[in-house]
């Protein structure tokens, strides 16, 4: 198995994209405990790109995600290896600051979660204990462009000071998007972001991505292949912990080369 | 309609429609310069109908890709739907049209070593028929206008009554000088593959009541070929 | 088919209303059992209130006796034009029986006279003295004034005591009984406000005797207590909640301090006579180590409460906290603390009340003194409100019956007004989630 997906995913210039990639994994292997989660990943996500990590429940996807930003850490038990670098500096360097780190990646949840602060304070946040404003001037403008970038300023802007969670379910985790652009971050990890949403606020959430990828690098989680393919450039299927293809979305998805990621994407197990 | 939310599907849905139009216009001209070749017995013009026909082919293999791809990343329902299939339909149905264009062409190159005969006038008055259909059906799809995709479809009877009557001028032709045979059923051949041109923009109709209503163009189609059964 | 499904459809139909029926009766059943648990508590509360109450409502009034004072300076003894010490100095008790004897001129004999003065309180005085010492110009003037009469008045008039010499218990012979008719229908002898039992501290004399010193006491002790146990029970709380290591040591921690909130209070008291008086060598009966003795015992409690609430802030928002870029400790204070805040609170206000309404440990430190002086501060020995309530309870005087069910009274009003600022500040920090 290990073979087939090196074989499949591994690109022969490898080495050379490495250089353009934003995120780039190399054998990387997560164990929670005893149990082997992710197995000798190779992965590279490209700059201004929209990646999708794709496949069935504990495949490993979020497990991967949740490397980047490294919080991992947080869980006592979860042990990583291997390499992953964001620009070519290794995330898990002893000498990495990890509040830094979560400054340049930042990530929005699968379960919309604003703070229980106002709108304003809830964008201003991250801005703030980064001390990316001199004044309030300065944090009033970095508080309205992330707004505006995330859609949401329109239909905010006369209660900025109303609570966050008093938004719809939509609403709120554009909040959050915005929440999480006002740090500057370089990329972009989304979890599952609209798996709570209905299908109209999916849509929203959807054009903001295609938007942001001018400026940001993206890589979403998704449990809908059918997202996966609307939004994404690249998409990475996951299978049992271990990386079984990744390419250019719309061949993923109209020629796939793997035969469990045809099964997949049929529906045909999983 | 209002716009998709999200803009770059509007986008590509627009892209679709332009393909289709820019082959239509390629293969209406393909059409009107075979017919220009034949009724002048231009030779270099036919020969050039004949090369660009590959550039019709190719933008079908485009439009192909392209739809595959819609289908595959956009999960289109609905009218979003009826409008890929359509254009999956519709453009090898220019194909074809383009590939008889350029076969009236190849023969036209043949025809013009004879020496020329009375009956090319009919075949292009038939031909002339055809291209208003051929150009009110595109003009439909530009505009989304059933009416007008109905009345093309209704013409279609007009097209077959022409071609009967003139595969008996013809033959009546061949009967009074048989010296004229060759170029005679060349012309025949002509008159046919201009007649499927008129059928093809016939299907182009049914398609486009297909896209815009979302049922089928109810009925038999008005049938004038009494000259097959025969 | 049909036919075996319609027949057993028939009885199962049956069973399935009957087993309903009974479920609603259990449920009937349920709710009336906790409606009258419910009034059981509230009638045993209002019993409680209303025996209380009833007991010590009588403490807030007291007899007063109204004379005609004349400020005689040869009875008080100073000279004209004397200076503050002097007349404060001055035989003020003996204005207040001339007064009175003023009132009865056929009184003439000495024991008779010694018998009338007793009807007044042996603070009679110390109203006039004040008066004079705020305008020395009323030194020769006359004034009506209202003088709170003895303890054994004030009981006989209240019913305590009986009004017939002649029944055990009572207090006043014959010749006082008919001085305190005539002067109850000249309507000058009558129950009025007793604000000395609101602004003194204790004494010997009922009369005299007030609360003011237990509640000033009371308020320094719990402000020792909240001041100290407030921010080390929540710093507690947070480490161990949040940036503890999840081993042994921490799970021994904690099943120390589960096991401390069950601890005896008057073991806590011991310790205090053991380390703080003993061996830290503090003022003893001050509110300072009443409030060191009252924080160990309520750390426990507010650590509990504190590590509870902490726990139900869902883990969303520290994940988004931390998704931010934010260090653990700012996730902390700026978004756990915040939602935790109400739990916190209220884990505080139940801490607060019990130490509050605690006695034993405190009288182990010694706050069981007999203080006079009200407390200027923290390290002046004082007492609390419960052990002022014990003192009294123990009396034999029968004035201080009443005077304990005041007391409580009191303490339950203190009780209430805490549990009140602790709910508003609750609901402020309220936030929806």
């Amino acid at each position: 198995m290990a073979h087939s997906s090196a074989a499949v995913a591994a690109n022969p210039s490898a080495q050379a994209d490495r250089r353009l990639a934003k995120v780039s994994a190399r054998d990387v292997n997560v164990y929670y405990g005893e149990k082997h989660a992710l197995k000798h990943v190779e992965l590279d996500i490209r700059a201004n790109e929209v990646t999708a990590l794709i496949g069935p429940s504990g495949c490993g996807k979020s497990t991967f995600l949740r490397c980047i930003n490294r919080m991992n850490d947080l869980i006592e038990i979860a042990r990583v290896a291997g390499s992953l670098t964001l620009d070519g500096d290794d995330i898990y360097d002893r000498k990495v600051d990890v509040v830094q780190l979560r400054a340049r990646v930042g990530m929005v949840f699968q379960k919309p979660n604003p703070f229980p602060k106002s709108i304003y304070d809830n964008v201003a946040y991250g801005p703030r204990i980064h001390g990316m404003a001199k004044d309030q001037t300065e944090l009033d403008e970095i508080v309205m462009t992330s707004l505006e970038k995330a859609g949401l300023l329109a239909e905010v802007k006369d209660r900025l000071d109303e609570p966050g969670t008093g938004l719809s379910g939509g609403q709120q985790q554009r909040l959050c998007i915005a929440r999480a652009i006002a740090v500057s971050p370089e990329v972009i990890l989304m979890d599952e972001p609209c798996s709570a949403l209905d299908p109209i606020a999916t849509a929203k959430v959807e054009e903001l991505i295609d938007e942001l990828r001018e400026n940001f690098t993206i890589v979403i989680v998704t449990h809908s292949m059918q997202q996966a393919a609307r939004v994404s450039q690249r998409t990475a299927f996951f299978h049992l912990g271990e990386l079984v293809e990744v390419g250019d979305t719309e061949q993923i998805f109209t020629n796939p080369q793997h035969p469990l990621t045809q099964g997949y994407i049929t529906g045909r197990f999983g | 309609m209002t716009e998709h939310t999200v803009k770059s599907y509007d986008e590509e849905l627009a892209h679709l429609t332009n393909i289709i139009a820019r082959m239509g216009g390629m293969a209406e001209a393909q059409f009107a310069a075979a017919l220009q070749a034949l009724g002048r017995r231009d030779s270099d013009l036919a020969a050039r109908v004949v090369a660009g026909d590959a550039r019709v082919d190719e933008l079908e293999q485009e439009i192909q890709s392209f739809t595959v791809r819609l289908l595959a990343l956009r999960q289109p329902v609905a009218s979003d739907l009826r409008h890929i299939v359509a254009a999956l339909k519709i453009s090898s149905e220019l194909e074809r049209i383009a590939d008889y264009a350029a076969n009236v062409a190849k023969r036209t190159l043949v025809l013009n070593q004879l020496p020329a005969v009375k009956p090319v006038s009919a075949v292009l008055h038939l031909a002339r028929i055809v291209q208003e259909i051929l150009k009110d059906i595109l003009d439909a799809y530009i505009e989304r206008d059933v009416e007008k995709a109905i009345r093309v479809w209704n013409r279609d009877e007009e097209v077959d009554d022409m071609y009967t009557g003139l595969f008996r001028e013809l033959i009546t032709y061949m009967m009074e000088d048989p010296r004229t045979i060759t170029a005679c059923t060349h012309l025949m051949f002509m008159a046919k593959n201009i007649e499927r041109i008129g059928d093809h923009a016939t299907n182009i109709a049914e398609t486009l009541h297909f896209l815009v209503v979302g049922t089928p163009l109810k009925g038999a189609r008005p049938k004038g070929n009494t000259v097959e059964a025969e | 088919m049909t036919e075996m499904v319609e027949q057993t459809s028939a009885p199962a139909a049956e069973a399935v209303a009957s087993r309903l029926k009974r479920r609603y009766a259990a449920e009937r059943r349920f709710q009336f059992r906790g409606m009258a648990a419910i009034a059981i508590a509230l009638g045993f509360l209002a019993l409680l209130l209303v025996s209380i109450v009833s007991k010590g409502m009588t403490a807030f009034t007291q007899t007063q006796i109204q004379v005609e004072v004349t400020f005689d300076a040869g009875i008080l003894g100073v000279a004209p034009g004397a200076d503050k010490e002097a007349l404060a100095a001055g035989d003020y008790l003996g204005l207040a029986k001339a007064a009175l004897w003023a009132r009865f001129p056929d009184v003439t004999g000495r024991v008779e006279r010694r018998q009338m003065a007793a009807l007044l309180s042996p603070s009679a005085g110390d109203s006039l003295r004040e008066m004079v010492q705020a305008d020395p110009s009323l030194i020769g003037a006359t004034r009506k004034v209202w003088l709170p009469a003895a303890d054994s008045v004030d009981m006989t008039n209240k019913g305590f005591l009986p009004r017939d010499p002649k029944v055990e218990g009572a207090r006043l012979n014959e010749a006082q009984l008919a001085w305190m008719g005539t002067l109850e229908t000249g309507n000058v002898l009558s129950k009025r406000f007793n604000w000395k039992f609101i602004t003194s501290g204790d004494s010997r004399d009922p009369t005299q005797a007030g609360v003011w010193g237990a509640v000033v006491g009371s308020f320094y002790s719990v402000l020792v207590t909240l001041l100290l146990s407030f921010p080390l029970g929540v710093a507690t709380a947070v480490y161990l909640e949040e940036f503890a290591p999840k081993n042994r040591w921490t799970d021994l921690i904690e099943v120390n301090i589960n096991n401390l909130a069950a601890v005896p209070s008057i073991v806590f008291g011991l310790l205090g006579l053991a380390v703080f008086l003993a061996v830290f060598g503090l003022p003893r009966s001050a509110p300072m180590v009443g409030g060191l003795v009252l924080t160990l015992m309520t750390l426990p409690t507010i650590i509990i409460a504190a590590r509870a609430a902490l726990k139900a802030v869902p883990p969303s928002i520290r994940e988004a906290a931390l998704g931010m870029g934010s260090s653990k400790l700012q996730m902390v204070t700026d978004h756990v603390l915040p939602l935790a805040l109400p739990g916190i609170l209220t884990g505080t206000i139940l801490g607060m009340a019990r130490a509050l309404g605690e006695s034993a440990p405190l009288l182990m430190i010694g706050m069981v003194a007999f203080i006079v002086d009200i407390p200027g501060g923290p390290m002046d020995p004082a007492t609390v409100l419960p052990v002022q309530v014990y003192l009294w309870a123990d009396s034999s005087e029968r004035a201080f019956v009443e005077k304990t069910s005041a007391a409580i009274i009191v303490l339950l009003l203190f009780l209430a007004a805490m549990n009140l600022a602790a709910i508003l500040l609750r609901k402020k920090f309220e936030r929806r989630w």
